[in-house]
Formats: structure tokens, C-alpha cells, sequence
């Protein structure tokens, strides 16, 4: 190709680029953004809430009589790229209400900048307590980590008989290091001994060295609250080397690459989780899975449950409000108690919190499986 | 730590040198022959990768087809690659280069993002890799015996080209002085194919070794092997074969090791490898197997 023609195939991408971020130019819609990772580490979650959002969408298309419009940016599952992306939804979109991030670190990154425009935030699955803490405007779908972190050590101890456990934590996740901190606050206090503290960080491929060290000090089991790709990775490494006891892990967990990469090797893994189909029970979950199901040929999953509730919680403030001001739609927000959600009733605090239950799940054939449900 | 455990260290140590070094060979000799850094190596195992997926899982053929398939399907992408993105720039001065192939490699990167999706697919591992074998209490799997095998097999085939072959001693005149060897009336476009070609496979065999063994395939797998590899390829010396299978031991075991002797370091292993790269260009540039610096650039 001459360099000509290659300039003008350039040119021709930039225009295509242009042409799909031009704005609608509707007047009658009120616009919400959404910022999730629909790339890169752990677009898997990204992917799955916008599902869930979608549908919802479907489900209640319209606020204040008017037309929800979505707007979509991807994070690449990246903290800066997440911050960039509630920059653009704020300056250049205008949007009156933000859903996102889907963990916890780039939500984090996101949170100040809507926080500053005093835009209402709800990231539907961000469970470390700082996401909120301090702020105004920031709230959030799903249950927090010391919660989920001392569920965790409650099972291990009475369920699992453990005494003793190793723990696995990925250093780069402001989520795993809270829940792991929070597990084995609990796990002592209930009279278990850690044998084994070891780190690993997002992106490692390789767990052999700690897993081996881990061997060493032969646990009862080990709690390695990570993401499902260090998850399903770790736990076919723990299998080969010879590791058979339980693994328990955090929600982080429930997405279907954990077992289409862990395949065999993640059978019997636990892990503390907000939704089981089989565990729903309002209205809203009947239909929300009714739609899914027959939309996307899939079963319901919790991160696209949770997505559709950050979407239901949002809309619910903004109707509630009857305005798209920030500081009203903060005030309905607080206000919510006992929402039929699809992942349960929910109350929202003052702190921006939500109170809700949560599920136990554990894999079982190569499917997610509902194992218990614990209330707050 | 008792020796069992050390012992245990030490074989997830070759396992994962012998795939730095596999990645390092095709690094290190596209560099010897055009002095290029290839930054786009890296995801030629992604691509590889991919290929293979496909081919084992779309077209249905069986591993030891389709395995072989992807190593010569690499390889002529490898050709393509250098005459997109590097043969326009034979005469241009090498920082181009380096550009258009960090270039290549976000491009590939992004292509297969568009193209298949950001989330990670799982690799079809051939059960006989995935066999798990007790020996004396130490936990080996079959995969960990055969990759320092192959990659010392493709080492010894390499160099028999590049030693006992026509090619082979056009490649290492090429290496030597571009100039001189075209004078000499050598077809120096089809020597620097050959070499992207095989540069290109040996990507694919690691490639595959790769995902073989972390299981997990996505558009950026390529990224951190790649910046490995290129560090194993720099600390033994750039531009020598032998060396690049030094120095890929050298840094798996060593971020194994750091890892097995200090738990609590775990999370540097990366720094540790970016450390001995800085160590390696401030006090022995050249590596421990290259040839010192002459005039040359």
C-alpha cells in the first residue's frame, strides 16, 4: 500500500471513530452514563453489568416522561482510563446520573470526579467500604467487604471445619487486600490460625512459587478473595502441585470464564456472592430473568443482576426526586427503603450503602450453585 | 523450607525460564540480524495463540496437526508483518523502526480486541500435557518435562540453520555488515524473511507453551512475556541465540526464587526482572554471552 493511500485509510478510520461518538441530538431523553470495563483484565464483569443494564433498560425505559438514554464508555479496566471516562461523561455528555464502575479500585478513581460535579454515582458491584466512605454523592448496589469478609470466615470456621488457612491475596486490588484484611480479622477472632500470607498481583500468570510455599504449610484452606482470572488460574496451578483443599473465595469469582479456564479444577470452590437465580424472590428478579434469559440465551448471572439494580436504584431516586438534580436525586436516593430489587429488598443508608443479604455459592458440574443465604 | 520445597521451586523455575528462553530465541535473532527490537514479538504469541484456538476448536483438527499448523502460519504472518511494517523502513534510521514496531504491536493488540472481544478464552490443553506425575513427592506436570525439552530441541535446530546451513551463513553475514552482504549479490529480502519466519514460529511454539500453561488467552497475553523475554534476550547478551537461553533461565528461576525464599516479595517479581535489566545496562551491557561493542551501530 503507498503511503497515500494509507493516510486516507487512517483518515477514513478517524471518521468512522467520529461518526459513532457524534451525541444523539434528542431533546426529549435524560442521559445516564455508564462506565464499565469492556476490556482488558476484567472485562468479563463489564461485559455481564451491561447486560444486566440493558435489560433493565428494557424493563423501564422511560424517567419523568422521558427517554433514558444511555451512554457507554469503556475503562479497559483501567484506573486511569475510568477516571477519563467519568470526566467525559460529565463535561461532554452532560448525563444526569452515572452506573459504574464494576470494581472497586477504578470506581475509586471515578468516584471524586462525579463527586465534584455532584452527580449521583451507583457502581453496582464496587464493595471496598472507601468507595463511599466520605462522599456525598457516591452509592453503590451491593454489599460491602468487611460484611462479605467476615460471612467468609463464619462459613470456613463452621461449615469447613477450618482451623487453619492460607491466605492469597492480590496485592494491586484495593478489593482483595480489604477482603482478606476483613476474613482474617473474623477467622482469628473465631479462634483460626493463618499458616500463610502470600501475594500475587492482576495480570500474573504464574502462582507456583506461592503455591508451593503455601503446600509447605499444609492449611485446612485457603481464602484467596481474587478476580476470576487469577481465581481460575490459581486454583488449576493449586490442583496440579497437589493442593486439594477447599478454596473460598469473594464474589470476584462469579463470572463464567472462571470455570470455562479453571474447567475441573475449580469444582468445589466457595465464594460469598449477591445473587443466585435460585435465590431470588421479588417480582422485579421474575421478570428481570424471564428477559434476560430469552434476550441474551444465557442464565441470569449476579454482576448482570446488580447491574440492572444500580439502573432500577437510580431511576428509582431520579422518579422519586422528580427532578435530574443532583443534590434531589442524592436525597431520594438516601430515602429508599426496602426496594424490591432483582438481588433482594434493598435500604439504602445514609453512607451511601446498601443493606441487603448475601448468597454462598459454590461450583458444582461446571455451574454456579446455591449453597446458603446469610442476612445482615 | 525443606528441600522438597526448595526442590518444588526450583522445577517452577526451569518451567518458567524455559518459556522466557523459547520467547527470547526469536527475540534475540531478528535483533542479531537487523539490530530491531521486535516489540511486536510479544504478541505474535497472542496471535499464535489464537490461531491455535481456532484451528483446534473452529476446524476441529487435532493438537499435533494443528499445533505445527500455527508454527508455520505465524511464521508467514511474521513475514507479512516485517513487510508491512518494517521493509518500507530499511533505509530510514533505526528510532523509526523502533517506533513502527511498537507501532505493530498496538495494533495487533487493538486488532484483536475489535476483533474477537477483551474477555479471555480458555485453551484447549491436550490432556498428555496436562498429566500431573509424582516424582519422589515432587509434583511435576508432563508439560513442565516437555517444554525445556522442545525448547532445547528448537535451540539445537536454530542453530544447526544458522551455523550449518546456506541461509544460516547469509544471515550471519547479514548480521555482521547489511551493505557488504548485498554487494556480495545476496537476496538479503528473502534472508530477512527467512529470519522473520523463523523468529515468528519460535513465537508460536512459545506462544502455545504459554497458553498451554496458563490457560487464559487474551489480546494482551503477549505483553508481559514479550517485556520478559526481552529482558532474558538483553541479560544474555542481545543478538546471541545461546545467550537468550541463559538469560531466560536465569530470570524464571530468579523470580521463582525470590518469591520461594522472600513470600512477602511476591508482588515485585516483576521489579526484580526490570531490576536486572538496569543492572545488565549499567554494568554489562552487552549481556553475559554477547560480543562486546563495536563500531558498528
Amino acid at each position: 500500500m503507498g503511503r497515500k493511500r494509507w493516510l486516507s485509510f487512517v483518515a477514513g478510520l478517524c471518521g468512522v471513530a467520529f461518526a459513532l461518538a457524534a451525541p444523539a441530538l434528542a431533546k426529549d431523553t435524560i442521559k445516564i452514563g455508564v462506565y464499565l470495563p469492556m476490556t482488558g483484565a476484567v472485562a468479563a464483569y463489564g461485559q455481564m453489568e451491561w447486560d444486566g443494564i440493558q435489560i433493565a433498560n428494557e424493563i423501564k425505559p422511560t424517567v419523568l416522561g422521558k427517554k433514558i438514554e444511555l451512554v457507554l464508555v469503556d475503562t479497559k479496566s483501567d484506573k486511569i482510563e475510568a477516571a477519563n471516562a467519568v470526566s467525559r461523561l460529565v463535561e461532554k455528555e452532560k448525563v444526569v446520573g452515572i452506573l459504574g464502575e464494576a470494581i472497586s479500585g477504578n470506581t475509586m478513581a471515578g468516584n471524586p470526579i462525579s463527586e465534584a460535579a455532584k452527580i449521583v454515582s451507583v457502581s453496582p458491584t464496587a464493595t471496598n467500604p472507601l468507595v463511599t466512605q466520605g462522599k456525598r454523592y457516591a452509592f453503590r448496589a451491593c454489599f460491602i467487604d468487611p460484611f462479605q469478609g467476615e460471612v467468609a470466615a463464619r462459613f470456613a470456621v463452621n461449615e469447613l471445619k477450618a482451623k487453619t488457612a492460607a491466605v492469597i491475596i492480590d496485592i494491586a486490588q484495593d478489593y482483595c487486600v480489604g477482603l482478606a484484611n476483613f476474613f482474617v480479622k473474623e477467622f482469628v477472632k473465631l479462634g483460626g490460625k493463618v499458616v500463610s500470607t502470600t501475594y500475587i498481583q492482576t495480570g500474573d500468570q504464574d502462582f507456583s512459587a506461592q503455591l508451593s510455599s503455601v503446600q509447605a504449610t499444609n492449611p485446612d484452606i485457603i481464602y484467596a478473595p481474587n478476580y476470576y482470572t487469577e481465581d481460575a488460574l490459581m486454583a488449576k496451578q493449586a490442583r496440579d502441585l497437589g493442593i486439594n483443599v477447599p478454596i473460598l473465595t469473594g464474589d470476584g469469582a462469579q463470572a463464567d470464564e472462571l470455570i470455562k479456564i479453571g474447567g475441573e479444577a475449580v469444582e468445589e470452590m466457595y465464594f460469598t456472592a449477591h445473587f443466585n437465580k435460585e435465590a431470588a424472590s421479588t417480582e422485579l428478579a421474575k421478570e428481570y430473568i424471564k428477559r434476560f434469559e430469552a434476550k441474551k440465551g444465557k442464565e441470569a448471572d449476579a454482576f448482570g443482576a446488580l447491574g440492572a439494580d444500580a439502573y432500577f436504584l437510580l431511576v428509582e431516586a431520579i422518579e422519586k426526586a422528580g427532578s435530574t438534580d443532583g443534590d434531589k436525586i442524592r436525597e431520594a436516593m438516601v430515602a429508599i427503603k426496602n426496594f424490591p430489587a432483582v438481588s433482594g429488598l434493598i435500604s439504602m443508608q445514609e453512607d451511601g450503602n446498601p443493606i441487603k443479604s448475601m448468597v454462598i455459592n459454590k461450583v458444582k458440574d461446571g455451574k454456579f450453585v446455591y449453597v446458603t443465604t446469610v442476612n445482615p | 523450607m525443606t528441600i522438597n520445597i526448595f526442590l518444588q521451586q526450583v522445577i517452577n523455575g526451569i518451567s518458567l525460564g524455559s518459556l522466557y528462553a523459547l520467547v527470547a530465541i526469536g527475540y534475540t535473532m531478528v535483533y542479531g540480524i537487523l539490530r530491531l527490537i521486535n516489540f511486536a514479538h510479544g504478541d505474535l504469541l497472542m496471535v499464535a495463540a489464537y490461531t491455535a484456538i481456532y484451528a483446534v476448536t473452529l476446524f476441529s483438527l487435532p493438537w499435533q496437526v494443528s499445533f505445527p499448523l500455527v508454527m508455520v502460519l505465524t511464521g508467514l504472518f511474521g513475514i507479512l508483518l516485517d513487510r508491512v511494517a518494517y521493509k518500507p523502513l530499511r533505509e530510514a534510521p533505526r528510532i523509526s523502526l523502533l517506533i513502527s514496531a511498537i507501532g505493530a504491536s498496538f495494533l495487533l493488540e487493538n486488532l484483536a480486541i475489535v476483533l474477537i472481544g477483551g474477555v479471555p478464552k480458555s485453551f484447549p490443553r491436550p490432556d498428555v500435557f496436562a498429566k500431573v506425575i509424582d516424582l519422589w513427592g515432587l509434583r511435576v506436570q508432563v508439560l513442565t518435562v516437555y517444554m525445556p525439552l522442545l525448547t532445547m530441541a528448537l535451540l539445537l535446530g536454530l542453530l544447526y540453520i544458522v551455523h550449518r546451513t546456506k541461509v544460516g551463513k547469509a544471515m550471519r553475514a547479514a548480521s555482521k555488515d547489511f551493505e557488504t552482504t548485498r554487494l556480495m549479490g545476496i537476496n538479503l529480502d528473502r534472508i530477512i524473511a527467512v529470519t522473520f519466519f523463523l523468529g515468528s514460529s519460535l513465537a508460536a511454539a512459545g506462544g502455545m507453551m504459554w497458553a498451554m500453561k496458563y490457560p487464559q488467552v487474551n489480546p494482551f497475553m503477549g505483553v508481559i512475556p514479550g517485556l520478559k523475554a526481552f529482558i532474558a534476550a538483553v541479560l544474555g547478551g542481545i543478538g546471541n541465540i545461546v545467550g537468550a537461553v541463559v538469560g531466560g533461565f536465569i530470570l524464571g528461576l530468579g523470580e521463582i526464587l525470590i518469591v520461594a525464599l522472600f513470600p512477602q516479595m511476591a508482588q515485585y517479581r516483576d521489579a526484580f526482572a526490570f531490576t536486572v535489566l538496569i543492572l545488565v545496562l549499567l554494568f554489562r551491557p552487552t549481556g553475559i554471552m554477547g560480543e562486546p561493542i563495536t563500531d558498528k551501530t
